[in-house]
This record gives structure tokens, C-alpha cells and sequence, in this order.
């Protein structure tokens, strides 16, 4: 029923696994590991990718050379800051609350992990293909506000205090608006299932049916992943670092290592929700179609970052509740009055 | 029951955006801003103390050392002073050298204005965009005394060396690049949403209050008082050339940012009259060895790049000043940062510093 090398592959190790366990359950349980394992690299390696794109992107759009001592052309200038971050001193600062304070980069990491079981990279390759799969995914992310809030009250810095707070209000002013522009596509699909909205744009992309809820989507989408010019949980030119202003070495860079993942994650949604997925042109595979569009979305959304100036805090949140707002609730409307007269028609 | 209490942010001296070494105590209520206490202190180093042991020849490189991004607006500042203290007639051609670099100066100091301001507004790109053209700048003052930042260049009774050929044909080449430059910052920061939006209405600070905290510079221009030194005292050879003052028009941040645009144009506007009427000459005159400045008192004031620069001293008779004293504009500046953040929210703190745009070295002398 599925197509593609990816998915073939699938078949045919679970074949052999099944000629070598014979247990079905068993067999299930090593597929799953094997997926979570590809999924967690994808995910280690697309950090080490995106902070060298990111340096060089950053050093071509600041008309500056970037990285390009480590390795030919500064290629593994990020392998390099890694081995200097994991090389740091860990600095625990006096006064903190321990517990949370530990916890937080690991609990941040946990939502940023773990929606990538719900991302259909190719045809019917899915690690959980689950009915609320949208509804889940918007459910998981939100998340994220919680180890934000932990790290920057557990630091015992006025800083990082500030910056929970801001993360607290900034997530919740532009959830909303997200989730009812994503409501436009669950209408038009008609499910929350991830691998049936990309099926319902074989033939028409969503960009092209819902294009409110796609630019709604994107501003909503650089918030929730603290990009520029919305980073304002970390607005370093005001509060140094937010809730991370504390946190050094590996620590440091486990919150690191969740924003360039959570960047994945947006371009990789902004993909599968409004350019059509794996879908495209026969000549190439799906999953290198969902990989060149997810690379493009996030090369947009890291141009997008590095052009403009951050918002204040009043600005955003009254953008957010005044204008994307009634916007996306404008867009609902249109979509059930759209499908409506396309049902008579 | 919930209950909120104001608390003190201690931004500094070793935060990203207080450019230096400032301390502004922050006192928030949640993001509001109630009251902003600066700091001062943290780079005292005694020059005026320290000029007293000093000859006045040796002086002159301390004021390098004020304001660090427009050392020849300081030099330029207390040559004349010790000029007017000794009597000495600066030849004509020292005359436009000394205000062509006073005014690349102030473009280059504005330019570290812009790039700050940019980069404390979140947008680090700007800040590369600005310190991109101000390299130019000091690679021009690299090739006319051979250093870029603290030049001491201007000297008593003249300038260190003549302006060569290749500084004069750098120069005109820089002038005829300023319009395209302004076009871009227009293009990048000016023209964006984001940038007015965040600067528009912000930290106003009215005619009155401007007066009140004699404030000086393009901080005064921007609250619409036309106060600029070198229009008023004509010193030097600003009384042959014809330039404008910009002036704003409420007193908010983005006046401040618009009257530095501004004046970058008339400097630039001032640099070609100067190169263009260049007189033939000696460029230094003819000053003692030992400079003993008879026994009496004098004040000069320029207009640097940050507003009034005063050098107040004191001769004894001998070869060393008795004391010296500096109007520094940063310092006077600055005690505006209360009225001006007082109402506005933490992120607007950050603006209302950049746009004062104090210079910790000045500050705190």
C-alpha cells in the first residue's frame, strides 16, 4: 500500500527480524528502538548541522567570512564546540533549587524529542501514526514552558526569573492563535492524523488553500521556538540569557541542543502542514522532497532571525491577542463557509 | 492571596548592553520600570589628577582616553584650550585638517552609536553593518597618523603631520560613499516596523527636562532646542562653512537616532566643503619646546561627537597645568536615564542607554 525506499527498507529488516525472533511483540519492541535511535541522531546530528549553518548564514546575511579554521571550510567548527563545551568547568551556583534546576535542561529536551515519533518523513514512514496525532503534537510542545519557568526560577537570578515569566506569557498568547489557525487544515482533512493531512495535499498544498493560517503559522511557530525577533525569553541585549543566563557547559548546552531541534521541528512542521510533505515531483524520493522543504523553511525562518530587531514584550502580546487572534478565528470562518459552498457545489 | 512586590535589578556593571562598565539599578515592578539609579565609578582612573603631573604636551593623549570613540574631537577640544591659555595662532591649513578629522570622527562615533543601538534592539546584524563602515574610518586615520583609535593626532599648535595625498583622495572616496551608506541603514533599520515601533514614543524627554539636565549634543537637538557649539562659538574653522543643525522633534528615542542620521550628512557635508577649500600652508605653528603657559586660566568648549566637551584649566606658570577640569556631556547626559525610563517597560531601559549614548571612559574620566 506504501511506496518508497524508506519504507521497503522497513519491510524488509522487519522481515528479517521476524525470521530471527519470531515474536511479533518483540519484533515490535526492536523496530521501535531502532526508529527512536535513527530519530534521536537525526536530531544530535541536525544540532551540530544547523549551528554551522547558523554561524555561516548569520556571517553571509552580517557580510562576514564565519567559521573557517576548524576543518575544510570551518566544516567541523561545531564538532569542535562541542568538545569545548562538554571540556567546561560545570558551575552550580549557590542558591538555587537544586532539583528543578538539574532538571530543567532535560525536561526541555524531553517534548523536543519526542515529537519527532509524530513527523511522517516519507510514505508511511511514521513512528506513531496515531489519530490525535496534530492534537498531540500542539499538546507536547506546549510543554516546553514548563522547563523554561523551572530553569529560570530554580537559577535564583533576576534575570532568568524575568525570563520564565516572559516564556509563560509569550507561550500562551501565541498558542492560541496557532492552534486555531492548524484548526483551518484539520477541517479541510477532516482528521488529526499526521499521515492523512499530508495525504490531503497530494494534489493541492495547503499553503495554497489556507494562506492566512500559513502566515499565522509562522509567526506563531518562530515564538514558540524563541526564534528572533521573537527571543525575547532570552533577549540578551536586556536579560543576558533568560532562564539559561546560569547554566554552563554541558547544561548550557542541552538548552542548545533543544532550540536548534526545536528549529527542526518547526521547519519540518511548516513541511508537513502547508508545503505538501513528502509530496512532490516522481525524480526524487519523498523523503528527500521532505528534507529539501524542510531545509528551505528553516533557512527562511533563520534569514527571517537574523534581519529583524526583537519585539518589546507589549508589542508581542497584544499582536498576538489583538491581530493573529481574531485573524486565525476569521480564518475558521472562512474555511467552514468555503468547504460549505464546495459541498453544494 | 497573591501579592506582588517591586523589586531592584542590578543591570551591570557586566551586562551585555550597558556599553562598559555602568551599573544602572533597575527598579521593576514585573517588566514596568519604576525608577533607574545609574552607577558611576567603575572606570575612574583620575585623568584630570592625573594631567596635574603631567606637562602639557604629555596631557594630550589622556583625552584620547575620554571619549574613546572620538578621540580627535578630544585632542581637538583641549589643544584649543591650552592654545588659548599660551597664545598660540594655529595656521589655517591645521585648521581644516583638524576639523576633516573632528568630523570623520563624529560619523565614526555615530556609527558606534548606530551599531549599538541596533544590536541592543536585538538585531545584531545591524550592529556588523555599522562597524563595517566605520572600519573605513579608521583605516583613514590609520594612513594619516598610523593610529585608528586613540589617534592622537591633533597636537598644541597644530597637527602631528601634514594630510597626505592618498588621505585626501581615501577621504573624498569615503564622502562619496556616505549617501549610498545612509541609503542602506535606511533600507535595513530606518524603514523597519520593528525599529520604529520600539523607539517611536519612547522615553521622551521634553524640552524642559533636556534644559533642566542641560543636556548637550544631539540628545538637546533631538528635544528640539538648537544648541550646537560649533554653530554658536564658530571655534577653529567652523565659521567657513555652511552646514545645517538637525534638530528633532518630541525628544523620544527615535529622534535621538534620526538627529545622528542626520548629522552624518552634514559632517560628511562639512568634510567636502573643507576638502574642497583646503589652504596651502604649515600645518603646525611655531610652539616652544617647553611650553610654559603664563600664569592664568582658560575654558574652551567643543562640540564633541556626545555634545559640550569643556577643558577648564588652571596655569601656574610652569610647564605643567594646575589643574584641570572637564565638563564631560556623557556624565551630564546620563543623569536623564531616570526621567527617561520611569513608566516604560525593561526592554526600553536598554533603548532609552543606547540612545543617550554614553561613554563609560567619559563618564567617569
Amino acid at each position: 500500500m506504501h511506496s518508497g525506499i524508506l519504507y521497503s527498507t522497513a519491510q524488509a529488516l522487519r522481515e528479517i527480524l521476524m525470521s530471527l525472533v519470531g515474536v511479533p511483540l518483540l519484533v515490535d519492541i526492536i523496530m521501535t528502538v531502532i526508529c527512536a535511535t535513527i530519530l534521536l541522531l537525526i536530531m544530535a546530528t541536525s544540532a551540530l548541522v544547523f549551528t554551522l549553518g547558523e554561524r555561516k548564514i548569520c556571517a553571509f546575511i552580517q557580510v562576514r567570512i564565519g567559521p573557517n579554521r576548524v576543518g575544510p571550510g570551518g566544516l567541523l567548527q561545531s564538532v569542535a564546540d562541542m568538545i569545548k563545551l562538554m571540556d567546561k568547568e560545570d558551575i552550580v551556583p549557590r542558591g538555587i533549587d537544586k532539583w528543578l534546576w538539574v532538571l530543567s535542561p532535560i525536561l526541555l529536551l524531553v517534548p523536543s524529542a519526542l515529537i519527532y515519533a509524530f513527523f511522517p518523513f516519507d510514505d508511511g514512514v511514521i513512528l506513531a501514526d496515531v489519530n490525535v496525532g496534530l492534537f498531540l503534537l500542539i499538546a507536547i510542545t506546549s510543554q516546553t514552558v514548563l522547563p523554561f519557568l523551572m530553569g529560570g526560577y530554580a537559577s535564583n537570578s533576576k534575570y532568568s526569573l524575568i525570563g520564565g515569566m516572559r516564556t509563560v506569557a509569550q507561550m500562551l498568547g501565541y498558542e492560541v492563535p496557532m492552534v486555531f489557525a492548524l484548526m483551518g487544515i484539520v477541517m479541510l482533512t477532516g482528521s488529526l492524523k499526521m499521515s492523512a493531512i499530508v495525504e490531503a495535499q497530494s494534489n493541492v498544498w495547503f499553503i495554497v488553500l489556507q494562506p492566512l493560517a500559513f502566515l499565522i503559522y509562522i509567526v506563531t511557530a518562530l515564538v514558540e521556538s524563541n526564534r528572533p525577533p521573537f527571543n525575547l525569553v532570552e533577549g540578551e541585549s536586556e536579560i543576558i540569557a533568560g532562564p539559561f543566563t546560569e547554566y554552563t557547559g554541558m547544561r548550557w548546552a542541552l538548552f542548545f541542543l533543544a532550540e536548534f531541534s526545536n528549529l527542526m521541528c518547526i521547519g519540518i512542521l511548516t513541511t508537513t502542514l502547508f508545503l505538501g510533505g513528502w509530496h512532490g515531483p516522481d525524480f526524487l524520493p519523498g523523503f528527500a522532497w521532505f528534507w529539501i522543504k524542510t531545509f528551505i523553511c528553516v533557512l527562511f525562518y533563520q534569514w527571517v532571525g537574523w534581519t529583524f530587531p526583537r519585539l518589546r514584550i507589549d508589542t508581542m502580546l497584544s499582536f498576538g491577542w489583538k491581530v493573529l487572534l481574531p485573524i486565525a478565528l476569521v480564518n475558521v470562518l472562512l474555511t467552514g463557509v468555503g468547504i460549505y459552498i464546495y459541498n453544494i457545489m | 492571596m497573591a501579592q506582588t512586590e517591586k523589586f531592584v535589578l542590578n543591570m551591570g556593571p557586566q551586562h551585555p548592553s550597558t556599553h562598559g562598565v555602568l551599573q544602572v539599578q533597575v527598579e521593576l515592578d514585573g517588566e514596568n520600570i519604576v525608577g533607574a539609579t545609574p552607577v558611576m565609578g567603575y572606570l575612574h582612573r583620575g585623568i584630570e589628577k592625573l594631567m596635574e603631573s603631567r606637562t602639557y604636551v604629555q596631557c594630550v593623549p589622556y583625552t584620547d582616553r575620554l571619549d574613546y570613540v572620538s578621540a580627535m574631537n578630544n585632542n581637538l577640544g583641549f589643544c584649543m584650550a591650552v592654545e588659548k591659555l599660551a597664545n598660540i595662532e594655529v595656521p589655517r591649513r591645521a585648521e581644516y585638517i583638524r576639523v576633516i578629522c573632528a568630523e570623520l570622527n563624529r560619523i565614526a562615533s555615530h556609527h558606534v552609536f548606530i551599531g549599538s543601538l541596533t544590536n541592543d534592539l536585538g538585531s545584531a546584524t545591524g550592529m556588523i553593518y555599522a562597524f563595517r563602515d566605520r572600519e573605513k574610518i579608521l583605516d583613514l586615520f590609520n594612513i594619516i597618523c598610523g593610529a585608528r583609535m586613540t589617534a592622537h593626532y591633533i597636537r598644541i599648535g597644530g597637527v602631528a603631520a601634514d594630510a597626505q595625498e592618498e588621505f585626501l583622495r581615501d577621504t573624498q572616496k569615503f564622502i562619496d560613499y556616505v549617501p549610498a551608506m545612509l541609503d542602506e541603514y535606511d533600507r535595513i533599520f530606518t524603514g523597519n516596523e520593528i525599529f520604529q515601533a520600539r523607539m517611536q514614543n519612547t522615553s521622551i524627554i521634553t524640552k524642559e527636562d533636556a534644559l533642566k539636565y542641560s543636556m548637550s549634543g544631539p540628545n538637546i537637538r533631538a528635544s528640539g532646542i538648537d544648541y550646537d557649539i560649533r554653530k554658536i562659538d564658530k571655534y577653529g574653522a567652523y565659521g567657513d562653512f555652511d552646514f545645517e543643525i538637525p534638530l528633532g522633534k518630541q525628544g523620544d528615542n527615535w529622534d535621538r537616532y534620526i538627529v545622528r542620521l542626520k548629522e552624518i550628512q552634514q559632517s560628511a557635508n562639512i568634510i567636502q566643503q573643507a576638502l574642497d577649500n583646503l589652504p596651502e600652508g604649515p600645518y603646525m605653528a611655531k610652539v616652544p619646546k617647553v611650553l610654559k603657559p603664563p600664569k592664568g586660566d582658560a575654558y574652551h568648549r567643543v562640540e564633541n561627537t556626545r555634545g559640550e566637551l569643556g577643558f577648564y584649566i588652571v596655569s601656574d606658570g610652569s610647564t605643567k597645568p594646575y589643574r584641570v577640569h572637564i565638563r564631560r556631556p556623557s556624565i551630564v547626559n546620563l543623569q536623564a536615564l531616570d526621567t527617561m525610563c520611569r513608566g516604560m517597560l525593561l526592554a526600553d531601559a536598554v533603548t532609552a542607554f543606547a540612545t543617550i549614548d554614553p561613554l563609560m571612559g567619559e563618564v567617569d574620566c
